[in-house]
């Protein structure tokens, strides 16, 4: 897919309890098309901040020219980027990475489960929203901290039926999202999974358990975005490769982990 | 308009505004936001004669003002650039120059033999400064003996233009300048990284695998042109001057201290077009200056 440098206009901004920042963005030129679990390369105007941050794409209305990014405020770069104002201009290199299979099963029926735990439920918004339209009804599984981190948990009730585990009980099960009942006794067939790594692992491991299909999205630290410097490296049965322009998304079974 | 176009022996350039290897990939990857052919050159990532898979993730880390990188000369050989990459950038219109690597002495004369084998490829950048590979690399480029042995063996088996690349990881980089100058060097260019290393406090580890890696970007400008001044002063020929350039006033120091030409590098990861920029900015400067060729900016410092 052909990528753009695109300067994209902040026209709405929501802040969660300095932890989660939810951009809506629009630009003069329609975005190009983009799928779930592509990426954007943004750049930061701030001292402190030299590289460009990767920001998974949470929702694209197509019909508006809209694009949404949410973003968790983790490090100096994320947290410089969501000092942005409505109004300002953000310098976006777009769309970026492959994506998550859309065409997961022949069958409409197919039970398809999304699992996202903290900001990795970004992407899995976009693709739930994607393979609703398709007719497809996604099964979310969602996992937080707590219930005020579950930010765009009516986004998500729209699109497809929600499960949640929160690690203080504050909504859903209480626990890791990997301890989930649904998880149990419950055969899937396609799991899709973002998150932090040791969840995506038992996640894989869960899948790999069962023989479900399984495909888990990435965020190795980044450079460059585009295949150039090749820092953003993961060791798959194929030997290194780019995150950034391989993956995100892979199918666990070409990664290496121990699963 | 100045006439911005610069010859390097038989290197013939239609601007002084190149891309660095290790930043630009194989051009291809930045096709989308550039017209490639405007560039002065593309060099090419590093190329080794055996397939390398690089070092471990993770590879980098954010600094002030730049990057540490440990990537480790990932390629897939020579055989495999000549036979699958070389067909789709030997057509780009512009100077294509691929930056070859080794572990031996040996494993760079093979690389550059069958580089010299391609036709529409027309000069190489020896790289004797990388600091993330175990051997060979930067071993080669901190002695001028080194430097002298590897640019000796390399010179009788190639003909084209031969640019080698130097490490600043030295105590006097122009004795190494002069060594690869003796053993019939055609261009230099410097700086390469600056050996760096950066640590996770949390973790009270390394950020990088390697533990150490190469730093690059706008925090390393200063050193590069002090580095390149001195290297002009000490050889008669010319420098591909980079290090940390961002900005057409950037390039257009790096030629006034000296160099001939320069490449970007770290600062494309920023942004794309920055090299397409870098030149209209030169060719404007050289307008406001009353400057007919860019080639009189080099060595023009005023001390």
């Amino acid at each position: 897919m052909e990528k753009y440098i695109i300067e994209a206009n902040v026209i709405e901004k929501n802040s969660f309890e300095d932890k989660y920042c939810l951009l809506k963005l629009t630009a003069a030129q329609p975005f190009p098309d983009m799928r779930p679990g592509q990426f954007v390369q943004a750049r930061i105007n701030a001292a402190s901040v030299f590289l460009r941050r990767p920001i998974s794409i949470n929702f694209m209305d197509k019909e508006k020219n809209v694009l949404g990014l949410l973003i968790q405020l983790i490090g100096n770069g994320t947290r410089a980027l969501a000092e942005i104002r409505l109004g300002d201009k953000l310098n976006l290199i777009l769309p970026l990475g492959n994506h998550f299979n859309l065409t997961p099963h022949s069958s409409t029926e197919a039970k398809l489960l999304l699992v996202g735990g903290g900001v990795g439920m970004a992407p899995l918004l976009f693709l739930g929203s994607y393979l609703k339209n398709d007719g497809y009804e996604p099964i979310f599984l969602l996992g937080a901290k707590n219930k005020c981190d579950l930010v765009q948990l009516k986004d998500f009730q729209k699109f497809g039926t929600v499960y949640a585990s929160t690690e203080d009980g504050s909504y859903g099960e209480k626990g890791l999202l990997t301890q989930h009942s649904i998880l149990k006794h419950n055969s899937f067939d396609q799991i899709y999974a973002c998150g932090p790594k040791p969840m995506m692992l038992a996640v894989a491991k869960y899948a790999a358990a069962n023989s479900f299909p399984c495909e888990v999205s990435l965020e190795n630290s980044m450079a460059c975005g585009i295949g150039a410097c090749l820092c953003c490296v993961e060791n798959t049965v194929d030997g290194n490769k780019c995150v950034c322009t391989d993956g995100p998304v892979f199918n666990i079974n070409k990664l290496k982990w121990l699963i | 308009m100045a006439d911005l176009k610069i010859n390097i022996r038989d290197l013939a350039l239609k601007n002084p505004v190149t891309t660095a290897s290790g930043t630009f990939g194989y051009g291809t990857e930045y096709a989308d936001f550039m017209n490639l052919k405007k560039l002065g050159a593309i060099f090419v990532k590093g190329t080794t004669f055996e397939p390398r898979e690089g070092n471990p993730y993770p590879r980098m880390a954010e600094t002030a003002a730049g990057m540490l990188n440990a990537v480790g000369l990932q390629n897939k050989g020579v055989v495999y650039f000549a036979k699958h990459i070389y067909p789709k950038i030997k057509d780009l219109f512009t100077s294509v120059i691929v930056n070859v690597n080794g572990s031996t002495v040996d494993s760079y004369v093979s690389c550059a033999e069958i580089i010299a084998t391609l036709e529409h490829i027309n000069a190489i950048e020896l790289n004797i400064s990388c600091p993330n590979v175990k051997n060979g690399g930067m071993a080669f480029g901190i002695s001028a003996s080194g430097a002298a042995e590897v640019v000796a063996a390399v010179r009788k088996v190639y003909p084209k233009t031969l640019i080698v690349k130097l490490s600043p990881n030295v105590t006097d980089i122009t004795e190494i300048a002069r060594a690869a100058e003796a053993e019939g060097a055609d261009a230099l260019s410097l700086i390469n990284t600056i050996l760096a290393m950066a640590i996770d406090v949390k973790k009270r580890k390394p950020v990088l695998s390697t533990i150490t890696g190469g730093l690059s970007g706008p925090c390393i400008k200063p050193i590069a042109i002090r580095m390149v001044w001195q290297t002009f002063k000490a050889v008669k020929i010319p420098i591909f001057g980079l290090g940390g350039i961002s900005c057409w006033q950037d390039a257009v120091e790096f030629m006034l201290a000296g160099a001939t030409a320069v490449q970007i590098g770290t600062y494309n990861f920023i942004d794309p077009t920055i090299a397409l920029k870098i030149i209209d900015g030169i060719n404007q400067y050289c307008d406001e200056q009353g400057i007919k060729s860019v080639s009189e900016l080099t060595g023009a410092l005023e001390t």
